[in-house]
Formats: C-alpha cells, structure tokens, sequence
C-alpha cells in the first residue's frame, strides 16, 4: 500500500481505492489485535480444560487409591475380582525405557539427517528428501505398528534367537524411526533460521564444514535443535497404537533389551473400553492419563530450563 | 613490488545477472589496494571470490581466473588453507556463538597453538590491533554477541588478524562504527601494510584517499579504472570515476 500513493497523482480511482483500504486497515487494526489475542488465549484455555477433564474424570478415586502402592508396586491386576491392584511401576519403566531407546535411535539420525540436509545437501537433492521426510512423517502409526509386527519381529528373532520379537528393541526401534520425521524437519528449520554469514564468517576462519557444523551452527541454533529433540520425545512417550503392537504388552520391569514391555498409553488404549464408566479401573487410568500430563509437563519445564541455564551461563 | 593478487578476465554472474563483467585487475603486495564504487557495482562479490567464499552461493557461476601468488585459487585443493590465509572484515559485525576470547583464539588454535600463554598474548595482541583490549580485557569470557555493534565489528578484525594473514580484506567495515575508532583503524591499517596486503573495500571515497596507495573505481559489474590513488582522485581517465570521487553521484 506504500506506493499506493505514488500513482494516486495519476489515477485518481486508485487513489480512492487506496484511501479506502487505508481506512478500513486502521479500523481493522483492533480487529486482528483481538483475533490474535483470542487464539493464543483459546490455547491456554484448550491445555487447561483438557487437564480439568482427565482430572473431574480421576479425582473420585483419588481417597481410595493406595498411592505409595501405585507408584511402588509392580503389580497390575486392575481386573481381578477379589483384590484389584493398581501398580504402575512397570508401565512407568516400560514407557520410560521404550522412550529413552527410541531417543538414542532418533536423536543422532534425526539430528543428523537435519544437518545433511540443511548444510551439505542443494537443490534437487535437498527439496526430494524433505519431500521424502515429510512423507514419512504421513505414515499412520498403525502401519508403523504393524511393521514392527510382521517385519522387524520376525529379524529380531533370527538376528537374536529371542522368543518373541515384540519386545522393548522392537517398540524402542520403531518408536524412534517414528520419531525422526519431526527431529529432522523441526531441526532443518532451525538450522535453516541460522543466518548465512554466520557460516562465511567461521569458513573465513577456516573452519571446515563440519566445525561450523558443531561450532556454530550447533550453538547458534540450539534452542530450536532442543525443541526439535523434546518434540520427538513427545511423539514417543505419547505413541500408542504402535508401542502397544511392537512392544509385547506385558507389564513386567525389563531386564534386557529382548523382554517385552507395556506402557502407560498403551494400558489406557487397551484397557478402557472394557472398564466400566465410573468404576475404579476406569478412573485409574485417569490417573494414569494425569501421569503422563506430569511427565510432558515436566519434560518441558526441565527443557526451559537447561534453554535458560545456557543461556545463562553465556551472558557471564 | 610483486603481485599478490591478480584477477584475470574475472566474470561472475548470479542466474542471469552479472555481477562482475570481464574485471582483470592486479593487486600488489603490502600495499593498500581501495575499491570503491556505488552499492550494487560488484565489490562484495569480487572480496568473495578471493577467498572462495562465493562457493557457497549455489546459483553464482563463476569464469576467469583469480591468481594468489601464482596460483588460481579456483584450482585450488585446500580451500582452508586459502581461507586461512585471508582475513575478512565483513560489513556489519558477525558475531559467532563464540566468547569474545574463543573469537580470536579459534584461529590460532586450528593452526595447532595450544599453549595457553602464547594463545593469550596472541588474542592480546590482535584485540589491541583492533582497538578493543582496554574496552573487553576483564571480560573476555563474555560471549562476543554481547558487544556493542562498534565493539563486535573490531572483534570481527581481531579475528581476522587472528589468522596472521597474508591478506586481509575489509568490507565496509566503518558502517557500524564511530568516526574516532574509525581513524584509529585506519592508523592500524597504515601499519599493518607493512605486514600484509591489504583489500579496502569502501563506501567513503575520502577514505580511500586517505588510506590507499591504489584505488580501483567500479560501477555497474565493471572495473572503470584503477590506478595510483592520487591519479584516480586528481586526474581519472573517466569522466564517471571523476563525477564519483568528487561526489556528484553514487
Ligand atoms: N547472493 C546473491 N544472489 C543474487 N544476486 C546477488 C547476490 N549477492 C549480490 N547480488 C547482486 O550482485 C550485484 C553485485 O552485488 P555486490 O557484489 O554485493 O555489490 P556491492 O558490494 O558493490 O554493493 C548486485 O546487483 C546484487 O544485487
Ligand atoms: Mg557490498
């Protein structure tokens, strides 16, 4: 609209047209400001309606449960007729062993391919394997679940001589290739947003590519990297369909890499349609859903704050 | 006085655009070579292709040769090395993720210096070339992003005399700083040509006359002339370069 009136001088009809939309812009101003404050609020309201809900639907139970025997206890017999117990300590192992394996596949793959992409990769090249990344990411989880069953099982137990070839490598694998998608495409970006002369200015330095690479570039894009890293780990402590094909479904704490395991998303996908609305084992697994509230919550908490520890830590 | 740096029939073009036509030019050594012209003439590219930094502008092709001591650095296998052995001063400050100390020192350190003593009489010494000790002395930890504009920019040229360059280039390095750093640099710089062959490339015609021993006056992609400063300044063989160096246009 800047050069609007620029031409105005010769056409007096552009002028007005020009005019008009100024008008309507400054009118419009409050408008969007609103909007924009309006969406960001409905986000906070979304989280926190969502935390009230699980909550109204676990809180009931919250008198009766033995808390120090949820997290303690290994047993989990949510079903039994004469005394149900409600241990989730082995869930809480099983999703936490499965996570931390599928983050040692996908941090250096996912990081790795970002930094291929992004500073060795040009044209042609680079445009098809985000393309390809991205139809990766497009996969549904219950193909993803079922090639862990049908392919990865089968080489697990020929490459190992294990039993069964669902089990805590299987999910961890899986998991973790699920996961690369959202590391390499979030990361690329933030590789991306590194400013070109940040990379002439080391090269003038004479610092090869890969001492950009960890030099400057790594330092330089962290805080975007880390976001990349926590939003796989997100993606891999809240998977269910997957985990709950790959991993064995067997609520025991795992002793090696070839033992099956279960979740806490995977007990709550497969266990609340047959509990009972209303019933103790129903508003366990509320419980259990405010668990993993707990836990994203404070994966980023913890994750603001080494952002922030840093930074700190820099500006001495 | 020999050649350090010879550009023969040099033409760069970004896509369809050139950005230098057809420039052959001969820079000497330890000598202060100013090139001057209005924005968009070709001499950023032309810094670029001394240090083959232009490789990394995908869409740039490149035709001619450029000659450092003889030897065409288009050709040439250890591109670090090459780069080793020019400084550059870029426009506005680049400050690397790097501590004002790790910003001088990162050079010497790739060049195999890792005692700690002499690592720090050398970042001593080339942050008192820059004119920046006094200023950051008691914080050298400080994380060079941290600077002022004016401060990071002379950090920029401790880090480029970091290198102990055989050349150095400068790219419009007085746009973020004040005018009395400004002249103590240049003070700097008359010394350092006793050192090195210095590349001035500069928006202040005044400048060059004050500074350089050779200027190369540029417009449009192509060198117009270049010659003894005084000649250039007091009788240009072009009418363009002698509207440019007395102001009338750029
Ligand atoms: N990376 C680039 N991609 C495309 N065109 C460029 C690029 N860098 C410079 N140019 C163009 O090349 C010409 C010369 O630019 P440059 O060497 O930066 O000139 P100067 O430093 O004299 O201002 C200009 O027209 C500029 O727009
Ligand atoms: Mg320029």
């Amino acid at each position: 609209m800047s050069n609007g009136s620029g031409n105005a001088v010769r056409k007096p009809r552009a002028r007005y047209i020009a005019n008009a939309m100024r008008a309507f812009g400054d009118r419009a101003e409050p408008l969007v400001e609103w909007t924009i404050r309006l969406c960001g609020w409905s986000a906070i309201l979304f989280v926190f309606s969502i935390f009230f809900f699980i909550f109204r639907e676990a809180a009931p139970i919250f008198g009766e449960l033995n808390w120090l025997e949820f997290f303690t206890s290994t047993q989990w017999q949510p079903s039994s007729e004469v005394h149900p117990r409600y241990g989730i300590l082995a869930l809480l192992v099983g999703t936490v062993s499965v996570t931390t394996l599928a983050m040692l596949v996908a941090v250096p793959l996912g990081l790795g391919a970002a930094v291929f992409i992004s500073e060795f990769c040009t044209g042609k090249l680079k445009e098809s394997l985000k393309i390809l990344i991205e139809l990766l990411a497009a996969i549904p989880s219950i193909v993803w679940g079922f090639i862990g069953y049908m392919v990865l099982g089968p080489i697990i137990i020929k490459l190992t001589g294990a039993p069964v070839g669902v089990n805590l490598l299987n999910g961890g694998l899986i998991l973790g290739l699920m996961s690369v998608p959202i590391i390499v495409s979030v990361g690329e970006d933030a590789l991306k947003a590194v400013p070109d002369s940040f990379r002439e200015a080391a090269v003038s330095l004479g610092a090869s590519r890969w001492e950009v690479v960890y030099r400057v570039l790594f330092p330089a894009a962290k805080n975007g990297l880390l976001a990349a890293v926590l939003l796989g780990v997100g993606r891999a402590i809240g998977e269910t369909m997957a985990v709950l094909m790959c991993t064995g479904h067997a609520v025991q704490i795992p002793h090696s890499l070839l033992d099956p395991v279960r979740t806490l998303t995977a007990t709550i996908a497969s266990e609340l349609g047959e509990s009972a609305a209303g019933d103790p084992h129903y508003r366990v697994l509320f419980v259990i859903g405010l668990v993993l509230f707990a836990i994203t919550f404070a994966v980023n908490v913890i994750a603001d704050l080494i952002v922030k520890g840093v930074r700190n830590e820099q500006s001495r | 006085m020999s050649i350090q740096i010879d550009f023969r029939n040099l033409t760069v073009k970004y896509g369809h655009k050139f950005a230098l036509q057809d420039v052959s030019l001969e820079i000497p050594e330890k000598r202060i070579f100013a090139i001057i012209g209005p924005a968009n003439s070709g001499k950023t590219t032309l810094l670029k292709c001394i240090n083959r930094t232009i490789d990394f502008v995908s869409h740039a092709k490149v035709q001619g040769r450029v000659l450092i001591d003889g030897e065409d650095v288009f050709r040439i296998r250890n591109v670090y090395e090459l780069r080793r052995k020019v400084g550059m001063v870029f426009p506005l400050p680049v400050g690397l993720p790097l501590s004002v100390y790790e910003n001088v020192a990162y050079a010497p350190r790739r060049a195999g210096i890792h005692d700690r003593h002499e690592l720090d009489a050398i970042v001593e010494k080339c942050l008192r070339q820059a004119m920046l000790w006094d200023e950051v002395k008691d914080r050298l930890q400080l994380l060079g992003t941290r600077l002022s504009g004016g401060q990071q920019q002379r950090l920029t040229l401790a880090r480029a005399l970091s290198l102990r360059p055989e050349i150095l280039c400068l790219d419009e390095f007085s746009i973020a700083i004040d005018p009395v750093t400004t002249m103590r640099i240049e003070d700097i710089l008359r010394e350092l040509k006793n050192e090195m062959t210095i590349v001035l490339v500069t928006n202040l015609v005044q400048q060059a006359h004050r500074l350089a021993d050779y200027t190369a006056f540029f417009s449009a992609s192509r060198l117009i002339e270049a010659n003894r400063t005084e000649t250039i300044f007091n009788q240009a063989a072009h009418r363009l370069t002698a509207r440019y160096v007395a102001g009338d246009f750029g």
